[in-house]
């Protein structure tokens, strides 16, 4: 697809072309994405929250929307064994897991803990464990 | 012990041998349950039974000789740090029923899992948490299991 183009704006004396920040994925291309966002923020009101999309670190079809990571900072934690909050996450997202969704890191801090501890976790790298998954074989068998 | 803890973080990451002593895990302790998991009281089934059998008890992908899945080889990876070998390993990818009968039983819908005494802990991510605050050392010395990276610290402070 060819990039789109736009004049830049600046004195008439000569006329630039600056090509349009490549098209971004649309919501309607991340419907699993979407839905994380929508529903952590729904039932969790997080003042701070990430989702991120790994399935491309994980041997998955591309375009896969099977493993995420997700960072949760809200209120909602407080005072939460760190076991209960990941449990509120899983049940804010009980749809999604029960389907494409194959694997969830996630983060879950307090305000107060984010603010001392402003940091992303990474993922472990992937042993190809999906490739050796009946599970999976049988989801795509579905999908 | 803090740098012990996020030096050791930073290994699971990138996937090296690291700086502990690999011992082999004893292959009797990985084992294939046929599915009886449920019962009319979940905590004298099968599962309920399985998990109170061990101090430490896993459900991963895999064998701890040989993760397939880079979540569950973390969860074996920080066991091994801290020199717990002797633990009940149950690879899901075997036993479809065992899989989501886990998932059912902990309400926990992802593996790896891991219990202590018959406790869910949880999966990687706590954990490696559990890893890396100190925690860990704290959950294993309740168990009656002394963490081998006590003995790393009071190496590193003789030094």
């Amino acid at each position: 697809m060819l990039p789109l183009f736009r004049l830049a704006r600046g004195p008439l004396t000569s006329l630039r072309l600056l090509p349009l920040r490549a098209c971004s994925h649309t919501p309607m291309d991340r419907p699993v994405e979407s839905s994380i966002r929508a529903k952590l923020s729904r039932t969790l009101a997080p003042t701070h929250l990430e989702v991120r999309n790994e399935s491309h670190l994980h041997a998955v079809p591309a375009g896969s929307e099977s493993h995420f990571r997700v960072l949760v900072v809200s209120p909602s934690f407080e005072g939460l064994p760190l076991v209960q909050c990941h449990r509120l996450v899983n049940e804010a997202l009980r749809e999604e897991l029960a389907g494409s969704v194959h694997a969830l890191s996630i983060q879950a801090k307090t305000p107060q803990q984010w603010s001392s501890d402003p940091s992303l976790a990474k993922s472990p790298p992937c042993m190809g464990g999906s490739k050796h998954d009946p599970g999976m074989r049988l989801r795509s068998d579905r999908e | 012990m803090n740098h012990l803890f996020r030096l050791s973080a930073g290994l699971l990451r990138s996937g090296t041998a690291g700086l502990y002593r690999r011992r082999p895990v004893p292959e009797g302790h990985v084992s294939l349950v046929v599915a009886r998991l449920f019962s009319s009281e979940p905590e004298n089934s099968e599962l309920g039974q399985l998990i109170k059998k061990d101090k430490v008890v896993v459900f991963i992908k895999g064998t701890p000789a040989q993760p397939m899945c880079g979540f569950s080889n973390a969860v074996v990876q920080i066991l091994r740090m801290h020199g717990v070998d002797d633990y009940a390993s149950y690879n899901v990818l075997e036993d479809q029923d065992l899989r989501q009968g886990v998932k059912n039983f902990s309400n926990w819908p992802t593996i790896p899992q891991v219990y202590f005494n018959g406790e869910f802990v949880g999966g990687c991510d706590i954990l490696l948490q559990m890893h890396q605050n100190g925690d860990l050392v704290e959950e294993l010395k309740k168990l009656g299991i002394h963490s081998a990276l006590l003995d790393a610290n009071k190496d590193e402070q003789k030094k």
